[in-house]
């Protein structure tokens, strides 16, 4: 006896992607799903992009990481919000776990979430936590050939930043090879070079960022 | 690796099916997309890890890779699109934009034909 189907098989994960992504929609809040392998930046980025846009953009974080709350205290610190989602072990973050977090969070007061995703190239890409876009971070001492080894996850990405551009007179990254790798898996998506540290091309992030967030709240 | 998670949910999944039916679950197929992708091997072992001590024990899951499609810009055509070489068969332009990538999908499952009598876990 075979019985026809045709139904997801991640639809748990869905359900709460679509329940998360309805409470975002209706507060006109816009959540940033960051992923990127660990050690890119992620934590700086957000801090500095959260110091800077004080005033302007009012920020809270969901930090994911396999133990510690080290993160979520660096964000914390910046006197913005952030609630820590230790995964004990899971490689990425699930949208049931983002449900559970944003319930800490003082969403009335709040313009951006960024949901900063376990450290890993690979399976953050496979679950929808309900965001209204991504951000992937490739960093430049990662290489510049990423684009094309991990096409899942630039391919779903809505803006990608390359990280650490302050290192590129020490470290050989072929830029044009990134961003051509980065064309053939994600025709759509915006790239910006830029330095957390430095604060070198943060500008342009920074417009984007704005942008969407004021798109999202039409 | 997120077969894992996939595995789990296509067990859980076959088994109610298994239980409203009460009938022992023998094969699957599932298919997955280029981006949303499975590697093969990789899950059979994370399914056989999921499925044990389970009525999904011993099932045969039949994978189907469904290409990924891509319209070019230039010319309209519609093309199974291949990073390996990125450009429009037709035309030969790299200006395209992707259709959405197939989800993972349980399409069907085929269970024993006779009643199990509630014998389904």
């Amino acid at each position: 006896m075979k019985i026809t189907l045709g139904t997801k098989i991640l639809g748990k994960n869905e359900q709460f992607a679509l329940q998360n992504r309805r409470l975002f929609r209706g507060r006109g809040i816009l959540c940033l799903n960051v992923i990127s392998s660990p050690g890119s930046g992620k934590t700086t980025l957000l801090a500095r992009t959260i110091e800077d846009l004080k005033g302007k953009l009012r920020c809270g974080v969901i930090e994911g990481d396999i133990k510690t709350d080290l993160d979520a205290q660096r964000i914390r610190a910046t006197g913005a919000p952030a609630v820590q989602i230790e995964t004990e072990g899971a490689c990425h973050l699930s949208a049931q776990q983002v449900s559970g977090a944003l319930s800490e969070l003082p969403l009335d007061s709040l313009d951006v979430v960024f949901i900063e995703n376990v450290g890993n190239l690979v399976c953050p890409s496979a679950f929808d936590l309900g965001e209204g876009a991504r951000a992937v971070l490739l960093s430049v001492p990662e290489g510049d050939d990423k684009p094309a080894k991990y096409p899942a996850t630039f391919a779903g990405a809505s803006v990608v930043l390359i990280n650490k551009i302050d290192l590129l007179e020490h470290i050989s990254f072929d830029i044009d090879r990134a961003l051509k790798d980065l064309r053939c898996v994600n025709p759509d998506a915006s790239a910006f070079q830029v330095s957390a540290i430095s604060g070198d091309g943060m500008r342009t992030w920074y417009d984007w960022l704005i942008a969407r967030r004021d798109a999202t709240k039409k | 690796m997120h077969e894992t998670a996939v595995a789990q949910g296509l067990v859980q999944a076959i088994l109610e099916h298994a239980r409203k039916l009460d009938r022992r679950p023998l094969n699957a197929k599932i298919s997955c997309g280029q981006f949303n992708t499975l590697n093969d091997e990789i899950f059979q072992f994370a399914f056989a890890a999921a499925a044990e001590e389970t009525a999904c024990s011993n099932m045969r899951i039949d994978i189907v890779h469904i290409p990924l499609r891509a319209a070019c810009s230039a010319c309209s055509d519609v093309f199974d699109f291949s990073l390996q070489n990125p450009l429009c068969p037709k035309c030969g332009a790299d200006d395209y934009h992707f259709q959405p990538d197939a989800p993972i999908i349980l399409e069907e499952i085929e269970f024993e034909d006779k009643n199990n009598r509630g014998i389904v876990e």
